[in-house]
């Protein structure tokens, strides 16, 4: 039996589900008496869970994030909700130091089992602090795992996955991915680490990688170039730490071609650790064409709108952007 | 407040509160436990001086020696369920909750038998069976876990507590203002005990904040707070348990201070005398005038509880566990290579 839900509706699914059937779940972070702030995705959460388990916080990224790691190292499943990751770098501590590093320095003896949700929430002329993913920088961290769900269906069972997870796991999800519509099988619980990176449509000329919204990207521009009879593969990461490449690999030996789409900056950004872990696995004569990375400019967000209309990658960008690179 | 304010004059004077304790009303075998805790705390510190001194010791040791009786009076008052977590001074914390001597060697040489299993050295340690959750040098780091821990305590029903031990540098971090609110406003059973040693690395507290006590910012957030004598430990007992023991039945925040100091610089052997800001021979040699352990020791001599022959005896049985515990914990292996990479993530599938 089959529910329609959208990417918004899929991760309230996903709260519902962790907390009807888990106890030891509290969500807490700022705004989650007030829904507005994180869409449709915690509605109404408070008043049928209660305030005790959907909790509204004072304006302490810092202290909050910690308290999350604390409670996570008692028995409790915590998920911590910053609904603008910009915000959560107040966070940077208890998450980089703290949560990351805690089953390795204590030797394994103890996970910190806490679930950080951090939000996307960019464009509309919001400009350079109300914009930025940062997976990247997550990314780079032994011990953090890092999910960025682009289909409904993962949307709702990643998070369920995290939560679930006795390691420390960043949930990152994207506002533009809210109306994203699928019909969804019941939940079944997954383990965290099913979650590798997934073909969403096959082909024979040109790989496109991305993650989140990027993957969006990838699959509308396909879409297009399909018309024009190019074959694209396209993969959704869904996991970028610990990142397994394998699949890519596989992809790009029989494409020979590929191009990584990705929602951050390129100057050391995940589009690279793609990038470099294809390349270094291929012989030099196994690509017919140099790699392409399509990535955000290298400047903060802006807020005047004919700049943020070309900061942001579109489809219609995308396909130029791979035409001119692999002279298509 | 004015008796606050003149309590603190005289306690960061180290002229005064010299004398020894008065230990009239005490259970002989507590007195007994407390000297005999404390200089176990003492002397497996020395030992990890002359260690680091020697270069047996690979890493940096922060030592707590003349600091003791903060550790030993608050652990009386604790249970092995109640959250513990430290910073990057906690060998005293640790050894508070379970003097396995052993333990702590290994772990600050690195061996697999130690109490993080070689993986965190003398700055990440942890004990959680005994009710040490963790400690960590990032000053400030583990003081909203213990709020955490706390919450999650009172969340089970139980009336545990989280604590946190840290420095009076700490309170210069935004994030404790942070803790202190949030445990107020949830609210959250946390302890917040400062050891107030007038010092940050090398900088006296008065070239740092605007007063050298830092009850202040548990004032500003409601929180009840205490200053005590940080070098009597029968009072750092008494009067923490008064507010421990709040924090466990009521579920809310309490603030313990006690003005301390220790006789080593920030890290390893060395005195750092001047190596830093106002820190003098004098002051030192004044300071260990006001020596936790003398202190009740000598008490405890003229109550009659204990003879100096007894003390020596204490002191040469402890010595005799401290270099056994060495010598053990020097022949135990290093973690294997593997280990390197299978503590990262819990590997659960």
């Amino acid at each position: 039996m089959k529910t329609k839900e959208n990417y918004g509706s899929a991760i309230l699914s996903a709260f519902e589900y962790l907390l009807d059937n888990y106890p030891e779940v509290f969500v807490i972070g700022q705004g989650l008496w007030s829904p507005w702030y994180v869409g449709n995705t915690m509605k109404d959460l408070d008043s049928k869970f209660g305030k005790d388990r959907i909790i509204d916080t004072p304006v302490s990224e810092s202290a909050v994030t910690g308290l999350g790691v604390g409670a996570s190292l008692c028995g409790s499943k915590p998920i911590v909700v910053h609904p603008r990751i910009d915000f959560m770098l107040y966070a940077i501590d208890s998450i980089v130091n703290q949560a990351a590093k805690w089953s390795h320095m204590t030797g394994a003896q103890s996970h910190p089992g806490i679930t950080i949700r951090g939000i996307i929430n960019r464009g509309g002329e919001q400009g350079a602090q109300h914009s930025q993913s940062l997976h990247s920088w997550f990314a780079h961290i032994p011990g953090l795992r890092v999910l960025m769900p682009y289909s409904v269906a993962d949307a709702r069972d990643m998070l369920i996955a995290a939560a679930l997870s006795k390691d420390p796991v960043m949930y990152i999800d994207d506002r533009w991915l809210y109306d994203t519509k699928d019909e969804l099988d019941p939940i079944s619980e997954k383990s965290i680490s099913e979650f590798k990176p997934k073909i969403i449509k096959y082909g024979e000329d040109l790989t496109i990688i991305g993650s989140s919204f990027s993957t969006k990207l990838a699959l509308g521009a396909s879409l297009e170039l399909e018309k024009e009879r190019i074959s694209v593969e396209v993969i959704d990461i869904r996991t970028l730490n610990p990142f397994d490449s394998k699949l890519l690999i596989e992809s790009v030996k029989k494409t020979k071609r590929f191009a990584v789409i990705d929602g951050g900056w390129k100057n050391s950004g995940f589009s690279a650790e793609v990038t470099s872990s294809i390349v270094e696995s291929m012989e030099p004569n196994q690509l017919l064409s140099k790699p392409l990375r399509i990535t955000l400019a290298n400047s903060p967000a802006p807020t005047s709108k004919p700049l943020e209309d070309i900061y942001f990658p579109n489809i219609s960008s995308v396909i130029r952007d791979i035409k001119a690179n692999f002279f298509l | 407040m004015n008796d606050k304010a003149d309590l603190l004059t005289r306690l960061i004077n180290p002229k005064e509160f010299q004398e020894p304790l008065d230990v009239s009303g005490y259970e002989s075998s507590f007195l007994y436990e407390t000297l005999y805790l404390m200089t176990q705390i003492r002397l497996a510190e020395e030992k990890l001086a002359s260690e680091r001194e020697f270069g047996t010791i690979g890493g940096p040791v922060h030592l707590s020696v003349g600091q003791e009786a903060m550790a030993v009076g608050i652990s009386k008052n604790l249970n092995k369920k109640d959250r513990v977590f430290g910073a990057h001074r906690s060998h005293s914390h640790i050894l508070s909750m379970n003097p396995d001597f052993h333990k702590l060697f290994a772990e600050v040489l690195g061996k697999e038998t130690g109490f993080s299993r070689g993986m965190g050295g003398s700055m990440h340690l942890t004990d959680k069976k005994n009710g040490f959750y963790g400690s960590v040098p990032i000053v400030s780091g583990t003081v909203p876990l213990a709020v955490g821990a706390a919450f999650d305590a009172r969340r089970s029903g139980t009336n545990n507590i989280g604590l946190a031990f840290i420095g009076d540098g700490a309170i210069e971090e935004g994030v404790v203002q942070e803790s202190l609110n949030l445990a107020k406003i949830l609210p959250s059973p946390t302890v917040f005990v400062v050891e107030n040693n007038l010092f940050a690395s090398h900088m006296n507290i008065s070239l740092r904040q605007p007063m050298r006590s830092t009850c202040r910012f548990a004032e500003a957030n409601k929180v009840e707070n205490l200053l005590v004598d940080g070098n009597n430990v029968l009072e750092v007992y008494e009067k923490s348990k008064v507010l421990i023991n709040n924090s466990r039945n009521d579920g809310t925040p309490c603030f313990i201070e006690g003005v301390t100091f220790r006789h080593y610089g920030h890290v390893d052997w060395r005195k750092d005398v001047d190596v830093g800001v106002d820190r003098s021979q004098e002051d030192i040699e004044e300071w260990m005038k006001r020596d936790p352990i003398q202190r009740l020791s000598i008490g405890m001599f003229e109550a009659a509880i204990i003879s100096k022959q007894d003390y020596q005896n204490i002191n040469d049985e402890i010595s005799q566990d401290i270099i056994s515990s060495w010598e053990k914990a020097i022949k135990d292996p290093y973690p294997t290579e593997d280990k390197l990479l299978t503590r990262v993530y819990c590997n659960e599938d």
